[in-house]
């Protein structure tokens, strides 16, 4: 039986040469998510920036969206946005935080009930008043810097500390792209983002710590090696097992993307875009940022040690 | 060598074995759990076989979910909130006492404050409002910090305020009693299995599966149901509201604006028969705090109507023949059975000690609910069959151990969930179509690394031991990483986002259990069976 083999054996494939080309197009979209996060910002959901978000679908399969519309415009809750989704008249309005309060928002609710429930399912509704949504951005920016800290110390623990810095440099880079990624696709970002941002750290990490692991052991074999060639090794030979990964993990949200359903969309999109970001940084981005951050001193640093 | 002490091939077997009978259940609906157990046969006990099937959230299963927050100013300074029960204890204080003020009771934001007209009676006083009015926090006699200060201004005014201990130790006890208040009104309400859990110092999360119409909830729990005794006023009196009222023909009624009893010192209330008429009454209870106050108004106020107000409406207004000194009395009226029955409940229930707001509500209909299950298990089969076959074309027979371990490590996850009682989510399915992906990542590091070795010249036996070994440690690092990641997640998320924290913690656990122990069993099976001339991929 001939086996499927994505990555050829024994390339000597100069990654490091990517560098020259990898560094300034990460550095323009870097700069490009910081201008956008600025001028454009993030699509927040209702987790965010309080709120109510109601989807609905139409009893008779197609959604009047005009009437709506100006349905819900002449509501009096300020603007609206109504958008359709799905194949079978569905549709989310989205209305701003009322002032007031907390108690105003239920207002809201209650009102769109009682004026759209005759032709369309509430399928679902989420209100959250502006204590609630406040609270959530502080625990939501909380839990990704404490993500960033724990992961750090762990790094610090069972790594070298310019390997735990290269990690550190593509984890930032990853996050960074991918919150870019939430802008340029407006997709909403939610309290389920935030989970996904973890998760992509956690991925991110993964992906540079296999390279790097590489990258330790083959130090230690070979002690006068330049810095790009032993990694320019390092990522050779753990490339094929780098193309698996991506390939299953990637086949896997795409499922989840395709079947998945309306509700799960956003955050499988972002989960693959984030596994190829993070694919493309563990190789372009981190460890060819080992060259500058310098390896070659924690080298002779071990050969010093070894000599005493 | 590729041995396993007994011990170890046991234990392995017996843990997925379990681990798979328990995810069983959940493989079934409702339905098909019953039919099952039944279409067992006899001598098979049923205690042994599990029937636990994963709970799903409210995301999946559709329902409400609602957090209402403590409204701390009503509570404070609300008309009978703490102040005004300050006032009020004060207020009794002079009276007996026979002191004359200067100017009234003053409110304070956080107390009262008042000033004798006679310095000769500062002494007393203070010594009577330090005896009567102060309590530990955390019982009588604990010793502990007092729920209110008593100070004298340097102008010799005397000064009750409520400490921050006396004020979060009463909004603790006001949420816990909510919470027992809302219990019964979902209750009354009749939806199924409510979850009700205090959230934070002044919150409460209410988590209603499947309810269809979350309007219902609002409305029985939006219910301000405030229960207050106060006299009804006589000719002359001043300090009056008109309340509209159930007796006499709905007419507004004068009722005294001093509450003697408040719902939040009722402790229960019950129907009743009278054993004359033996027509149905209901009867109230204090505790001994309401028991004293109502004892003392009514032996005041012999002869005169009692109006008993709830929500702002006079229910009854029966007349005092005695003064009612146990703190037991009895609501007499044309009840039948029924409404006595309401009016207990709302009594028992009606006694939400202070406002609540609804600072949140995500509600998923039953619709959303059944397409996310289906949508979600489509994308699971999807995926699973995406990496089965691709990892089988890749790496041959050693896939196909990777895709059994692969099948067994999504069984444990879901028997531990059943087992651990915790919640599946739509982020939770989520999280399983990952692990699904991420999971193989062991055994492709592992089969790489086996390649490597056996390419540099190593022997079969040796390259699977080494790949074995070596790969270990990086499996190790890069789960922890991804670990870190999702125990944070756990922390900090709350709901659907923690499902998915659980599902992939989990992964992680059973990872090391399927992709390394596993895997690693049937190779050894494998090899020792088929004596390969080399490695197969």
């Amino acid at each position: 039986m001939r086996l499927l083999r994505i990555w050829p054996d024994n390339t000597k494939i100069h990654f490091m040469g990517l560098r020259h080309f990898s560094f300034p197009l990460s550095a323009i979209m870097s700069i490009a998510t910081i201008v956008l996060f600025f001028t454009v910002g993030l699509n927040f959901g209702v987790d965010f920036k309080g709120g109510t978000l109601i989807e609905i679908q139409a009893h008779s399969g197609v959604a009047d969206m005009a009437k709506l519309r100006t349905t819900t415009t002449n509501f009096g809750f300020g603007e609206v946005e109504v958008q359709g989704f799905g194949n079978s008249g569905g549709v989310s309005i989205k209305f701003k935080s009322q002032p007031g309060g907390e108690e105003a928002q239920k207002v809201v609710v209650q009102t769109a009930r009682a004026a759209l429930e005759a032709d369309y399912d509430f399928r679902r509704v989420e209100s959250v008043g502006p204590r609630v949504s406040g609270e959530l951005v502080q625990s939501g920016t909380i839990g990704i810097i404490v993500a960033v800290v724990a992961v750090l110390m762990y790094l610090w623990f069972r790594f070298e500390r310019e390997l735990a810095l290269g990690a550190i440099v593509g984890t930032l880079h990853d996050i960074v792209l991918t919150v870019g990624f939430f802008m340029i696709t407006r997709i909403e970002f939610n309290m389920t983002s935030i989970a996904a941002i973890l998760t992509i750290v956690g991925y991110s990490l993964n992906e540079t710590v296999v390279v790097f692991d590489r990258t330790r052991e083959l130090m230690r074999k070979y002690k006068a090696i330049p810095t790009v060639e032993l990694l320019d090794i390092s990522i050779n030979h753990t490339m094929s097992r780098t193309v698996m990964t991506a390939i299953t993990t990637s086949l896997s949200l795409l499922a989840l993307v395709l079947f998945g359903g309306e509700a799960i969309h956003g955050f499988a999109m972002v989960m693959l875009a984030g596994v190829i970001i993070c694919t493309y940084s563990a190789i372009c981005i981190s460890t060819p940022s080992l060259i500058y951050i310098g390896l070659k001193l924690s080298g002779q640093k071990d050969k010093a040690v070894a000599g005493a | 060598m590729l041995r396993f002490s007994k011990w170890k091939l046991f234990s392995t077997i017996a843990v997925i074995l379990v681990g798979l009978l328990l995810a069983f259940p959940s493989t079934m609906d409702e339905k098909g759990r019953e039919a099952f157990m039944n279409s067992l046969p006899g001598w098979v006990p049923h205690w042994l076989v599990p029937q636990r099937a994963i709970v799903l959230g409210l995301d999946l299963q559709g329902g409400s979910h609602v957090l209402l927050e403590i409204d701390s100013n009503d509570l404070i300074r609300g008309r009978s909130g703490m102040v005004a029960q300050l006032r009020d204890d004060v207020r009794n204080i002079i009276r007996s006492e026979r002191v004359a003020l200067e100017g009234g009771i003053q409110t304070l934001p956080r107390g009262v404050q008042i000033r004798l007209a006679q310095s000769a009676d500062q002494e007393r006083v203070l010594k009577k409002i330090r005896e009567t009015i102060p309590q530990d926090i955390g019982g009588a006699f604990s010793g502990g910090p007092k729920n209110i200060d008593v100070t004298v201004t340097p102008e010799g005014a005397i000064q009750l305020n409520y400490t921050d201990e006396g004020i979060n130790d009463r909004i603790r006890r006001v949420v816990g009693q909510a919470i027992e208040v809302v219990r019964k009104r979902i209750d009354f309400g009749g939806t199924t299995e409510p979850n009700i859990q205090r959230q934070g110092n002044d919150r409460i999360l209410v988590q209603v599966p499947g309810l269809q119409d979350p309007q219902k909830l609002m409305e029985v729990l939006g219910k301000t149901a405030k229960l207050e005794f106060r006299f009804v006023a006589r000719q002359g009196d001043t300090d009056i509201d008109m309340l509209p009222s159930d007796d006499y023909g709905g007419q507004p009624m004068p009722v005294e604006r001093r509450i003697i009893v408040s719902g939040e010192d009722l402790i229960d209330s019950q129907v009743g028969f009278d054993q004359q008429t033996n027509e149905p009454n209901v009867t109230f209870k204090f505790n001994a705090r309401g028991a004293q106050r109502f004892g003392q108004a009514t032996t005041e106020g012999v002869g005169r109507n009692l109006a008993i107000v709830l929500d702002n409406r006079v229910i009854s207004a029966p007349t005092v023949n005695t003064p009612i000194t146990g703190g037991n009395g009895v609501i007499t009226g044309r009840y039948t059975t029924e409404t006595a029955n309401e009016l207990a409940l709302l009594l028992r229930s009606g006694a939400l000690p202070a406002k609540l707001t609804i600072v949140e509500e995500r509600t998923v209909g039953p619709g959303l609910g059944q397409d996310s299950i289906e949508a979600g298990k489509k994308a699971t089969l999807v995926a699973a069959v995406f990496v089965v076959i691709f990892m089988f074309a890749t790496y041959g027979i050693f896939g196909l151990f990777a895709n059994i371990a692969l099948i067994v490590h999504v069984g444990l996850i879901l028997g531990l969930m059943s087992v651990l009682e915790a919640t599946m989510t739509l982020p939770g399915i989520a999280g399983i179509v990952l692990t699904i992906g991420t999971a193989v990542d062991s055994n492709v590091l592992i089969y790489e690394r086996i390649r490597e070795e056996y390419h540099e010249g190593r022997t079969i036996v040796n390259s699977i031991e080494a790949g074995f070994h070596r790969a270990f440690a990086t499996i190790i690092d890069s789960n922890s990483t991804m670990a870190i990641a999702a125990l944070i997640l756990f922390f900090l998320g709350s709901g659907p986002v923690r499902g998915f924290a659980v599902v992939f913690i989990l992964g992680i656990l059973t990872t090391v259990i399927t992709a390394v122990t596993l895997t690693r069993m049937m190779i050894a099976a494998w090899y020792s069976w088929v004596r390969p001339k080399s490695i197969p991929f």
